[in-house]
C-alpha cells in the first residue's frame, strides 16, 4: 500500500510534466493542424541554453529564465523561417519538415556539447518527504506541480481574458474571417508557437532533471509519452491533455515501480494502440465530431 | 478520377503501351542491374565493395519505404524497428543452425521476412485506421520501442550489448566482402522486381488511388482498409529483410544499430531520393551511405570527433527541410527527377 501511494504520487509528478509538453503540442495542433514532431528536439536545445548559460553564471535561476526565454525565440523563429511556408496539402509535410527539424536540431547540438550524457541541474532536493514512514513528495515535485499549475492558470487566463487570446483563437478557428476583420493572424501564428515552444522548453527544465539528463537525444522518450498523453485527451482539447498528461504519468510510473522500467515504452505504446484503435478523437472527444 | 497509367521503374523513359512486354523489360533491368554489381565487385576495393553491399542493404528497405509513402501515402517512422525485427531474427536462428552450410542462411533470411511481415500486419492494420500525424505518432512510439524489448526480455536480446551473427565463411575463396554484396544486391534486386511489377498492375494503381482520393478510391470499389495494409504488409517485409541483410553484413545485431535516427534517416533518405518512384528509393539508399561517408572524409583533416556522425545529421536534416518547402504540390509530388522531366508519363498524369 505505502508503494502504491509512493508509485502515485510520482506518476502525478511525472505526469504533471507530460501535462505541460502535451498541452504545447496541443496548442499548436489546434492552431495549424500541425503536430510538432520537433518540439522534444527543441526543448532540447533550449535546455542547453539554459544549461550553458547556468554553468557559465553558477545560476540555476538565470539558466531557468534563458531557457524559457530561448524556448520562446526558437518557437518564433521556427515558425517564421519554417512552419509558415509548409504546404499544407497532404498532413505528411508538416511532419516531415518537423523531422528534419529534429536531425538539425540534435546534429547542431551533438556538434556543440558532444553526445554525452551532461547532468542536468535541479532547484530543489530530490529527496522525498516522509509523511508516517511513507515516503511523498519531494521538494522538486512541488516545485514541478507549482509550475505546470502556474502555466496552466496563465494559459487559460490569456485565452479566455485578454483581447490577444480572443484573438489568437479567432485565427485558429476561422483564419480568412479573422484576416478580414483586421486580426494579424500570422502574428498570431508566430505567437502560438513562440508560446507552446516556450512550455515545451518549460517541461524540458522540469523533466530533464529526474531520471534523463542532458543529451540531445534525451526527450525522444518523453515526446511519444506526451505525444500520447495529447492524444488521450484528443489533440484538441487542452483540459484533455493535462488530464490525459496525469493518466499517462500515473501508468507509466506503475508499469515502472510493479513490472520494471524498461517496460514501461511498452506500456506507452500499448496505451497509445489501445486509444488510438477504441477512440481515435481521444476519450474526451465529444459525440458531435469535426466533419471530414 | 481518371487513372493514368504511370512508370514506376529504373529504366528510361519509353511510352509504355498496353502491349509492350514489360516484364521482360523489368526482367532485363533486373539482369544488367546483377552483372553491374557482380562486375563491380570485381573492380573495387574491399571497402567499396562493402558499401556496395551495404546501399544494397538499404535499398530494399527504402523500397519498400517508397512504396508505402511514395505510392499509398502511408508515412512510417518505424521501419527502423521492422528492421531491427528481421535483424534479431537473423541472429537468433543463425545461433541455432550456422555450421551446417549456406542454405541455414537463407533460411533465416526468410524467417525474418516473415516475421516481419507478421509484426507488419499488426502495426498495418492499426496504421489503416489511422491518418497523417496519428499515424507517425504511433508508428514513431514502434521505433523507441526497441530498445525496451531488448531489455525487457533480456536473456532472449541480450538488452544493449545485443547478439552476434554467426556466419559460415563464403563458399571456395570468394572475399567476403564480395560475398555479401552478392548477398545484399540478390535482396536488393529481387525486392525490386517485386515491387515494379507489384506497383504497376492493379495492386499499385489502388494504392495511388487510395493515396490520391479515398472516397474516390471507395467508390471505385477499391477496399481502402485492405490496400492500405496490404501495402503495410509488403513494406514491412522489405524492412525486415533489409534489416536482416544489415545483421548479416555487421555480424551483429544491438538495439543502438537501430535507433530512431535510422528511421528518420529512411524517410530522408526517400523523401530526397524522391518519392513516388523506385528510382528515388535508390538514390536514396546511395544517400544514406554516401552521405555519412562524405562528412567522414570532411572531417578526418580536422581534430573534430563531435563532428563525425552529427555534421551528416545536420545537413540531412538541413536538406530534408528545404526539399520540403522548396517543392510543393505535397510530399506525393515531391520528385526531383520528375521536374527534370525524365518521366514523360507522370507529367501527362500532373496535367490530368
Amino acid at each position: 500500500m505505502d508503494r502504491f501511494v509512493f508509485l502515485t504520487f510520482d506518476g502525478l509528478g511525472r505526469g504533471a510534466v507530460y501535462a505541460a509538453f502535451a498541452l504545447a503540442l496541443v496548442l499548436i495542433w489546434r492552431a495549424t493542424r500541425i503536430v510538432n514532431f520537433a518540439q522534444g528536439a527543441m526543448a532540447v536545445a533550449t535546455a542547453y541554453a539554459g544549461y550553458s548559460v547556468s554553468s557559465a553564471t553558477g545560476s540555476y535561476w538565470l539558466g531557468f529564465v534563458v531557457a524559457i526565454a530561448a524556448g520562446l525565440l526558437l518557437g518564433a523563429v521556427t515558425e517564421r523561417l519554417v512552419m509558415r511556408f509548409v504546404d499544407h496539402s497532404s498532413p505528411l509535410n508538416g511532419v516531415v519538415v518537423a523531422l528534419g527539424l529534429v536531425l538539425v536540431i540534435q546534429g547542431v547540438l551533438g556538434m556543440i556539447y558532444g553526445n554525452e550524457y551532461r547532468p542536468a541541474g535541479a532547484p530543489f532536493s530530490r529527496d522525498a518527504f516522509e509523511v508516517g514512514g511513507v515516503a511523498l513528495l519531494s521538494r522538486f515535485d512541488l516545485f514541478v506541480f507549482a509550475a505546470v499549475a502556474t502555466v496552466v492558470v496563465l494559459l487559460a487566463l490569456l485565452f479566455t481574458r485578454t483581447a490577444i487570446g480572443l484573438r489568437m483563437r479567432a485565427s485558429a478557428f476561422a483564419p480568412d474571417v479573422s484576416r478580414l476583420l483586421g486580426v494579424n493572424v500570422g502574428g498570431m501564428l508566430t505567437l502560438g508557437w513562440a508560446l507552446a515552444a516556450a512550455v515545451g522548453s518549460l517541461a524540458g527544465m522540469l523533466v530533464l532533471p529526474t531520471e534523463l539528463g542532458l543529451h540531445p537525444n534525451a526527450m525522444d522518450i518523453v515526446f511519444v509519452s506526451s505525444f500520447t498523453a495529447a492524444v488521450v485527451g484528443g489533440l484538441d482539447s487542452a483540459v484533455g491533455s493535462v488530464v490525459g498528461g496525469l493518466i499517462v504519468g500515473l501508468l507509466l510510473s506503475y508499469v515502472s515501480g510493479y513490472l520494471g522500467a524498461t517496460v514501461a515504452p511498452i506500456a506507452v505504446l500499448v496505451l497509445l494502440v489501445v486509444v488510438l484503435l477504441g477512440r481515435p478523437g481521444g476519450l474526451f472527444s465529444r459525440s458531435a465530431a469535426r466533419a471530414v | 478520377m481518371s487513372i493514368v497509367r504511370e512508370r514506376v521503374s529504373t529504366g528510361p523513359a519509353v511510352t509504355p503501351t498496353r502491349d509492350r512486354p514489360w516484364k521482360l523489360r523489368y526482367l532485363l533491368w533486373t539482369v544488367g542491374g546483377a552483372v553491374a554489381v557482380v562486375a563491380l565487385t570485381y573492380a573495387l576495393p574491399p571497402f567499396r565493395t562493402y558499401q556496395l553491399a551495404t546501399i544494397g542493404a538499404y535499398l530494399c528497405v527504402t523500397a519498400g519505404l517508397t512504396v508505402l509513402t511514395g505510392l499509398n501515402g502511408q508515412l512510417s517512422l518505424g521501419h527502423g524497428a521492422l528492421m531491427a525485427t528481421g535483424a534479431y531474427t537473423v541472429a537468433l536462428l543463425q545461433d541455432k543452425l550456422a555450421g551446417r552450410g549456406q542454405w541455414t542462411l537463407l533460411v533465416s533470411v526468410l524467417a525474418a521476412v516473415a516475421l516481419a511481415t507478421v509484426a507488419g500486419a499488426v502495426v498495418g492494420l492499426a496504421a489503416a485506421r489511422l491518418r497523417g500525424p496519428y499515424l507517425a505518432g504511433l508508428t514513431l512510439a514502434v521505433a523507441v520501442v526497441v530498445p525496451a524489448i531488448t531489455s525487457t526480455f533480456d536473456t532472449t536480446f541480450n538488452s544493449d550489448q545485443g547478439l552476434s551473427v554467426v556466419l559460415d565463411p563464403p563458399p571456395g575463396t570468394i572475399p567476403v566482402e564480395r560475398w555479401q554484396a552478392w548477398l545484399c544486391w540478390t535482396g536488393a534486386l529481387l525486392t525490386m522486381l517485386t515491387l515494379a511489377v507489384l506497383v504497376r498492375g492493379r495492386f499499385g494503381r489502388e494504392m495511388r488511388a487510395v493515396r490520391d482520393d479515398e472516397t474516390a478510391a471507395r467508390l471505385a470499389g477499391v477496399g481502402v482498409a485492405r490496400t492500405q495494409v496490404l501495402t503495410f504488409v509488403v513494406s514491412a517485409a522489405c524492412a525486415g529483410l533489409g534489416g536482416a541483410l544489415v545483421a548479416v553484413l555487421a555480424q551483429s545485431v544491438s538495439p543502438g544499430a537501430f535507433p530512431l535516427t535510422l528511421s528518420l534517416f529512411l524517410v530522408m533518405a526517400i523523401v530526397i531520393g524522391g518519392l513516388g518512384s523506385l528510382a528515388g528509393a535508390f538514390w536514396g539508399a546511395v544517400l544514406l551511405v554516401a552521405l555519412p561517408a562524405l562528412a567522414h572524409t570532411v572531417t578526418e583533416g580536422i581534430d573534430a570527433q563531435r563532428l563525425e556522425g552529427n555534421l551528416p545529421l545536420a545537413l540531412f536534416g538541413v536538406t530534408l527541410v528545404v526539399v520540403m518547402l522548396a517543392a510543393p504540390g505535397g510530399i506525393a509530388s515531391l520528385n526531383p527527377l520528375r521536374r527534370i522531366s525524365l518521366h514523360p508519363l507522370t507529367r501527362i498524369r500532373r496535367k490530368a
